[in-house]
């Protein structure tokens, strides 16, 4: 029979199996082929807090979910289209994303009568054969006989032979969608270096399951997923916790100021660390503390000494940093805290996302402490985000809060990112001489009610700075009750001002005024985006503005706000953006609220916008 | 660097600051402040490279007194922000002025994480055994049964014996003096900013408002003589009223042994600072002065080893990547390894 192929415009894929089948690995190297291939993209990392859990087990099934494209992507997709399960319990815990119709792909040796009683299957039934999986297109598949056969005359033992058989999967799936193998030969080659006999099996595999698909008679269709229609330039592929760590690099270039980076391990912040640790001839000092606190208290002492401190945590993490960024405050030294937030309260869900650490970043650290909050909207947008934070903190001697969440860090996007000179200077201005005639006075104020920078080294400028309520300008302590409420009030309002050095808030789509506005923040943006684009080809009144200045928030949102009938506010949260813009416009705005440890997807959005409308 | 030009001189006026200074009458940190004034002034340090960093308690107000600069951070934390700041600034020179609450009990993670790393900084501890900002609360360092406004019955804790935590944590310097030996602790001071490493200096310090002669056995004229022991590098270890007692040892186990008048023994301990044993065993010549048969109280510098500095190893990973990739280059970092073109 010939082979055909048919085009299509999007697919989403699902890789679920064992945390030890390498899916992470085997979706990013399908990943980063399919953006060289020009496809526009969305993926999506779902994997257990454990390093290893029990295997077979549903607790055990991680997943790497990507949609790619010839059109505009926005999100990793609701349903996937192609579900590849390498055992049963991948299948069991995944079946219900997979579209009425869709491809399973199945490792057939995953379905031995332990892999299913593993799974939760009752005795004797295979989901493989007792109908369950009627109405999808089922390709069963024995990758491990095939790895095992590929590989007999290579020499390895049985465990190590295994171990390729993602690459069995990836070959055969490259085949089905038409993809070049180059990119995934170059990486094995590269992580392969000193290990040439398990270089050459990864290979012989990857090519056993593309020739797979190639020859058998039984596959008669592949598909051709066309290059996007994206705006003409070089793209990259980029993930969330990337894009911060050289955000942070070019923040420190722009600004002249060397990057100290103390931090304490924690998913999902850990990957900026490891990051900025590879920078070091960007004379990056990367610092792993002993603890959270540590960590924060090391970037502050290096903000002192006129670096570009920065600390990196998740909401555990944060909580435990608070009373240190209070000193931040009290001091006025610029720091950047950047908070990955993830599933919680307290551990919670180490590996899945949420966005509910807005109220600690707002109102966290004791008494009144105000500082800017970013939060960034996609992986690429954390560059741009985390950028703006470093100038912020620096112009205005303040720290600030860059929030992203597990979704974007370890989600990828293809970026056209910019050249270094498309970026702006940050101005630092040390001060190097006394300021007050011949008296230097540390807490003297510009017009953006920024203090000046002295800092240890310059001659004439010694002085103390602590976290005692001091005295305007002089920095003395002092416990002068009027005093007290004046600086309290003057750091708020340094902090307000912000807001005229930023831009106004602008629609991301949408009329200016109409029934619905779709108010997000963060990592919401490619759901929300998503299900506006289709609502209003559905004909639907709706517009959409993503914050991604939370504190203080743009000069203009309330008039946005009040153009609209109904404001909707999504948030992976209880709804705690809803509370803020309540008080702050004293509008009626209504929340869709989703606390799964999973994104939005856009068709829960868009239900909820036609709900809303039919009010 | 700027080649290296003398810096400017100052005295021990010029180190002090235009606010009063705030702590009790007669409390022991005058002492400490006044012998830090003194001796900086002699060090070769240019006044704008000098940077005190404290904590939360009566010891931690020491920067708003030294006119260099100086930060009075949060509670238990200036070993982390003193961190920080040497690792990103390495030609400065950094003290940190701690309590036994600040330093060992709320702070004492980052306290020997300091240790073990080894930044080339100088740790004030002021022990007076007792939470005396917060008005009389038991500290980590009080002997145990200690009565207290937290503790009536008496303190269950057993104390540290932050000799032996420095010990403990690998630290490369550990010395002991006190705020009533003027001359002894302006040694030790001088001894500690010579010591490249993280030089532990623990001082005994008077609290005489919540916990007054605490320490009184090893400072009163009366009795000092028979309860102390200062160590000195390369000599005999001999105390007592008259120099009549000695400490041999016998295996591992310390003896006092008396000194005939006009004898010299040729079999006395002889105290070497690079010993890091026999250190340990000093370290532990923390008997409680009440106590029958005790030894007396070691005071001096007990340890010194040279291992390299937590700054020195940064600074020279950063050299090494910038001699085999050279400076990095914004436009490659941004790049990345793979890019694709849409036409």
């Amino acid at each position: 029979m010939s082979k055909h192929t048919d085009v299509l415009d999007n697919v989403i894929i699902k890789f679920a199996g064992d945390s030890g089948d390498g899916m992470q690995l085997t979706g990013n190297q399908f990943t980063n082929t399919t953006a060289l291939f020009g496809n526009d993209l969305s993926t999506f990392p779902d994997f257990p807090a454990e390093i290893r859990a029990p295997q077979g087990t549903l607790a055990g099934v991680s997943g790497f979910q990507l949609h790619f494209g010839s059109v505009e992507i926005y999100t990793p997709g609701d349903h996937c289209d192609v579900l590849v399960v390498m055992n049963s319990a991948a299948l069991k815990a995944n079946l219900t994303y997979l579209r009425k119709g869709g491809t399973i792909i199945a490792n057939i040796d995953g379905f031995d009568p332990k892999n299913l009683r593993l799974a939760g299957y009752a005795d004797g039934k295979n989901p493989l054969e007792d109908g369950t999986l009627e109405g999808f297109n089922v390709i069963q598949l024995d990758v491990s006989k095939m790895t095992r056969h590929a590989l007999e005359d290579s020499g390895l033992g049985t465990k190590e032979i295994d171990r390729a058989k993602n690459m069995f999967v990836l070959g055969f799936l490259y085949w089905m969608y038409n993809r070049p193998m180059e990119f995934t030969v170059r990486f094995l080659e590269e992580k392969f270096k000193s290990k040439p006999d398990i270089l050459a099996a990864n290979l012989k595999v990857l090519k056993a399951g593309y020739y797979f698909g190639d020859t058998r008679e039984e596959f008669t269709t592949r598909y051709s997923v066309g290059p996007a229609k994206m705006p003409p330039g070089i793209y990259r592929n980029i993930m969330g916790n990337q894009a911060t760590a050289i955000g942070l690099v070019v923040a420190s270039e722009k600004s002249g100021l060397p990057i100290f980076y103390g931090s304490y391990p924690i998913t999902p912040a850990s990957d900026i660390l490891h990051e900025l640790s590879r920078y070091k001839n960007f004379g990056v000092r990367t610092f792993q503390a002993e603890d959270e606190i540590a960590a924060i208290c090391s970037a502050i002492g290096a903000s002192f000494g006129g670096q570009l401190g920065v600390t990196a945590s998740s909401g555990p993490g944060i909580a435990l940093k608070m009373e240190a960024m209070g000193l931040a405050h009290m001091l006025e030294l610029p720091l950047i805290i950047c908070d990955i937030q993830r599933g919680g309260p307290s551990t919670g869900l180490p590996t899945k996302t949420e966005q509910a650490d807005l109220l600690q970043a707002l109102y966290g650290r004791n008494s009144e402490a105000p500082m800017p909050v970013l939060a960034a909207a996609t992986p690429s947008d954390c560059f741009y985000t985390i950028f703006e934070a470093c100038r912020i903190a620096i112009e205005f001697m303040t720290p600030i809060i860059f929030l992203s969440d597990g979704y974007i860090a370890n989600g990828a996007e293809p970026w056209q990112f910019p050249k270094s000179s498309d970026m702006p200077e940050i101005k630092v201005n040390f001060l190097k001489e006394k300021n007050a005639g011949d008296k230097f006075l540390p807490y003297k104020r510009d017009e953006k009610l920024s203090r000046p920078w002295a800092v240890p080294g310059t001659k004439g400028l010694e002085h103390r700075i602590g976290g005692i309520e001091k005295q305007h300008e002089t920095g003395n302590i002092s416990y002068e009750p009027l005093n007290h409420e004046f600086m309290v009030k003057l750091r708020a309002e340094k902090v307000e001002r912000v807001a005229d050095f930023i831009p106004l808030q602008k629609l991301d789509s949408g009329n200016d005024k109409g029934k619905l506005l779709i108010l997000g923040w963060g990592s919401t943006y490619g759901a929300i985006k998503s299900a506006c684009i289709k609502a209003r080809a559905e004909g639907l009144d709706v517009s959409h503005a993503h914050v991604r200045y939370m504190k203080p928030l743009p000069k203009n949102l309330g008039e946005i706000l009040y153009n609209f009938e109904h404001v909707l506010i999504p948030e992976m949260n209880t709804g705690q953006f809803i509370k803020v813009i309540r008080d702050k416009y004293l509008i009626p705005a209504e929340g869709f609220n989703k606390v799964q440890g999973i994104p939005f997807t856009a068709t829960e959005i868009l239900e909820k916008i036609k709900e809303v409308l039919k009010k | 660097m700027e080649p290296t030009q003398a810096p400017e001189k100052f005295t021990s006026k010029d180190l002090i600051t235009d606010q009063d200074v705030r702590w009790c009458p007669g409390c022991g940190d005058y002492s400490i402040l006044k012998q830090a004034q003194t001796i900086v002034p002699d060090l070769g340090l240019a006044r704008e490279n000098i940077v005190f960093i404290s904590g939360i308690g009566c010891s931690s107000r020491f920067p708003y007194y030294m006119e260099t600069y100086g930060m009075h951070s949060i509670h238990g934390r200036a070993t982390a922000v003193a961190s920080g700041l040497k690792a990103s600034r390495p030609e400065l020179s950094v003290w940190i002025v701690t309590g036994d609450g600040d330093g060992l009990s709320i702070g004492g993670n980052h306290m020997i994480h300091l240790l073990r790393r080894n930044f080339n900084v100088n740790v004030l501890l002021f022990n007076n055994q007792i939470y005396g900002l917060t008005k009389g609360q038991y500290s980590p360092t009080s002997e145990e049964g200690k009565v207290t406004k937290s503790t009536p019955m008496g303190s269950v804790d057993h104390p540290f014996n932050p000799i032996a935590l420095c010990l403990g944590a690998d630290g490369t310097f550990a010395a002991r003096s006190m705020d009533r030996d003027p001359k002894h602790l302006q040694a030790m001071l001088r001894r500690a900013y010579d010591h490249k490493g993280t030089s532990f200096l623990e001082i005994y310090q008077n609290c005489n408002v919540f916990n007054d002669g605490a320490f009184e056995v090893y400072t009163e004229k009366t009795s000092k003589k028979n309860e102390t022991l200062f160590l000195e590098h390369g000599k005999p270890l001999i105390f007592g009223d008259t120099g009549n007692k000695g400490i041999k040892l016998d295996g591992f186990i310390p003896v006092v042994v008396d000194i005939p008048e006009g004898s010299s023994p040729n079999d006395l301990w002889i105290h070497d600072e690079r010993d890091r044993l026999k250190a340990n065993i000093l370290a532990r010549f923390f008997d409680n002065p009440s106590k029958p048969n005790h030894y007396p109280r070691p005071f001096g510098v007990f340890y010194v080893e040279d291992r390299y500095c937590y700054e020195d190893r940064m600074g020279d990973q950063i050299t090494q990547v910038l001699s085999q990739k050279g400076k990095g280059k914004l436009d490659d970092l941004l790049r990345g390894k793979e890019i694709w073109e849409i036409q």
